[in-house]
């Protein structure tokens, strides 16, 4: 079915807060989505020409780098991408065949791809390209949130994340709630400023990104000259002036 | 948007097809076709066969057609399931007003005539709304993209059936007169959205969609992959901008305006066998148009994913 779930009130989000101002762009949560994935429940992610010319295939997370600002402002500033599990999901509602859908007990965007008859439709309405096109399945493929990760009894608990928050080496990457001003992420939330991508689009995403932080702006003014210590003043005798002089 | 050619080839063979059922269910009904049983019976099979041919083609498009009657399930949100739906739905009035006027049954064809034009106008105003409802793409989620399908549908209809009934010995001076009409119409109404969209603001800027215009202007330094990937092809196709004002032009004088001209001169014909003449060059050069506009439709549709990229 792919009208979008009714919201109850306390509806639980599960969703990633990306911290625009400690990920250092080292593509680690791209490298692990894309291994973990592979053999998770949307196997295989196809690579074409992998080892020529022309290599590419389908990654759900994708780290882009840009500069923001000029002069003394300006930041490089690396921004991984990957699907926001948005409330009005557009590209749930327009699949013909209810493989696109919203799993109405934690807000999950799925591709259920044994229904899925890869009319791409879904890629086209997702204004973020969180979507690629699996060429050799022929079934559309998007990020999972882990989801054969986060309820999987099977692996220590502390591992129930999203292969890119576990493996973020600068913990820039935050896993829970949104749905609950309470939860650890949502209070991130409000502390940090985070914010949505692309609100004009009203589709309501769910991640949230942390702005970087403010430079620290070393104060203006003319550099003072430090002063000699005792110990650079190698004459003895202007070290006595020195110590005089000081006094 | 990559111009898929299944999908313009399915645009356009299946808008003439309906067009051409839209005129003959309504110009039947109300007695303003002056054509043969079986000439009537030759341009119903004509547009089935069009419209099936197109119907075919847009599977092509689908990783996995065998499952295509899935797509019949969605019609609650979904424009291209209600699209699936409305297109099957057309076959059956449209068969039946077939029979019914092999069976001598005319009042039952017409009622069955009319319904069926009222099937093949939605399922042309569905398919334009498959396009108008995606919002990252602002040259889609334009008004005007569902005016300009319908239209055109009904222009391509007309220059389809002009011809035909010249051929057949017939009058053609009621859907000749209509390829004038449409064809000016649709020639205003692309003018009009052509201006739109090259004066539009766009929907997003690459500082909306990364959060850093608080910080600055924004571009992309590093792209996440040295290599394409499925949304740059898909997405980021765009024709260069000089082709795009040369082949606007080509579509709205050749493919529009002159079939239209054309049709006028067919109007003061001696006989069918010399209006079929400008007629026949009149359904050329309109399906030569039909085309080139569905693969500028798509070529010069922008996606908010090359924000990412490109950053506009």
């Amino acid at each position: 079915m792919t009208c979008l779930p009714a919201s109850q009130p306390g509806q639980k989000k599960l969703g990633l807060v990306i911290d625009l101002d400690t990920c250092v762009g080292c593509q680690a949560c791209a490298t692990n989505c894309k291994e973990w994935n592979t053999s998770g429940m949307s196997a295989p992610l196809p690579d074409f020409n992998a080892y020529s010319a022309g290599a590419e295939g389908v990654w759900f997370n994708r780290v882009h780098s840009f500069e923001a600002g000029v002069g003394a402002a300006g930041k490089t500033v690396h921004f991984p991408r990957s699907c926001l599990h948005c409330d009005n999901a557009a590209c749930v509602t327009v699949c013909p065949t209810g493989a696109s859908y919203k799993r109405a007990e934690d807000g999950i965007v799925l591709v259920d791809a044994d229904k899925c008859i890869g009319c791409q439709l879904c890629a086209w309405s997702c204004a973020y390209g969180a979507r690629e096109f699996d060429e050799d399945a022929g079934v559309m493929k998007k990020c999972t949130l882990c989801v054969d990760r986060i309820y999987n009894e099977n692996i220590p608990e502390a591992q129930r994340k999203p292969a890119c928050v576990v493996t973020c080496p600068t913990g820039a990457r935050h896993f829970g709630d949104l749905g609950d001003p309470e939860s650890d992420v949502s209070k991130l939330v409000a502390a940090r400023d985070g914010y949505a991508l692309m609100p004009e689009l009203d589709y309501q995403p769910v991640n949230r990104y942390l702005p970087p932080r403010a430079h620290v702006v070393p104060e203006q003014g003319k550099p003072v000259e430090d002063a000699p210590t005792p110990m650079d003043i190698k004459s003895g005798l202007l070290r006595w002036m020195d110590k005089v002089l000081t006094r | 948007m990559k111009p898929a050619g299944s999908i313009v080839f399915f645009t356009v063979a299946s808008g003439a097809g309906y067009g051409l059922l839209v005129w003959l269910g309504l110009l039947a009904g109300t007695g303003l076709l002056r054509i043969t049983v079986g000439g009537l019976l030759l341009a119903q099979g004509l547009a089935l066969a069009l419209v099936t041919a197109g119907l075919c083609s847009s599977l092509l498009h689908l990783g996995h057609a065998e499952r295509a009657w899935r797509a019949l399930s969605q019609w609650r949100s979904s424009w291209l399931s209600r699209e699936g739906v409305a297109a099957v739905l057309t076959y059956l009035p449209v068969l039946g007003a077939a029979a019914a006027v092999y069976a001598g049954a005319y009042p039952l064809a017409v009622a069955l005539g009319v319904m069926g034009a009222v099937c093949a106008l939605a399922t042309v105003y569905c398919t334009s709304m498959i396009y108008a409802s995606l919002k990252p793409i602002k040259e889609w989620s334009h008004p005007l993209v569902p005016a300009g399908y319908v239209v055109l549908a009904l222009f391509s209809g007309a220059a389809l059936l002009a011809p035909l009934l010249a051929l057949l010995g017939g009058d053609s001076g009621m859907p000749a007169l209509q390829v004038l009409i449409f064809g000016a119409l649709a020639a205003g109404l692309k003018w009009q959205y052509w201006r739109s969209i090259d004066t539009a603001r766009p929907l997003a800027t690459l500082e909306s969609a990364t959060g850093l215009g608080r910080i600055g202007a924004t571009k992309p330094l590093d792209p996440p992959h040295t290599q394409s990937n499925y949304l740059m092809r898909e997405m980021g196709f765009r024709v260069a901008r000089k082709h795009a004002n040369k082949l606007r032009a080509l579509t709205l004088w050749g493919g529009l305006l002159a079939p239209a001209g054309l049709a006028a001169l067919s109007l003061g014909a001696a006989s069918p066998m010399v209006a079929a003449l400008p007629l026949v060059l009149g359904l050329l050069l309109a399906v030569a148009g039909m085309l080139l506009e569905r693969w500028l439709m798509f070529a010069e549709a922008t996606h908010t994913v090359t924000l990412y990229y490109r950053g506009n």
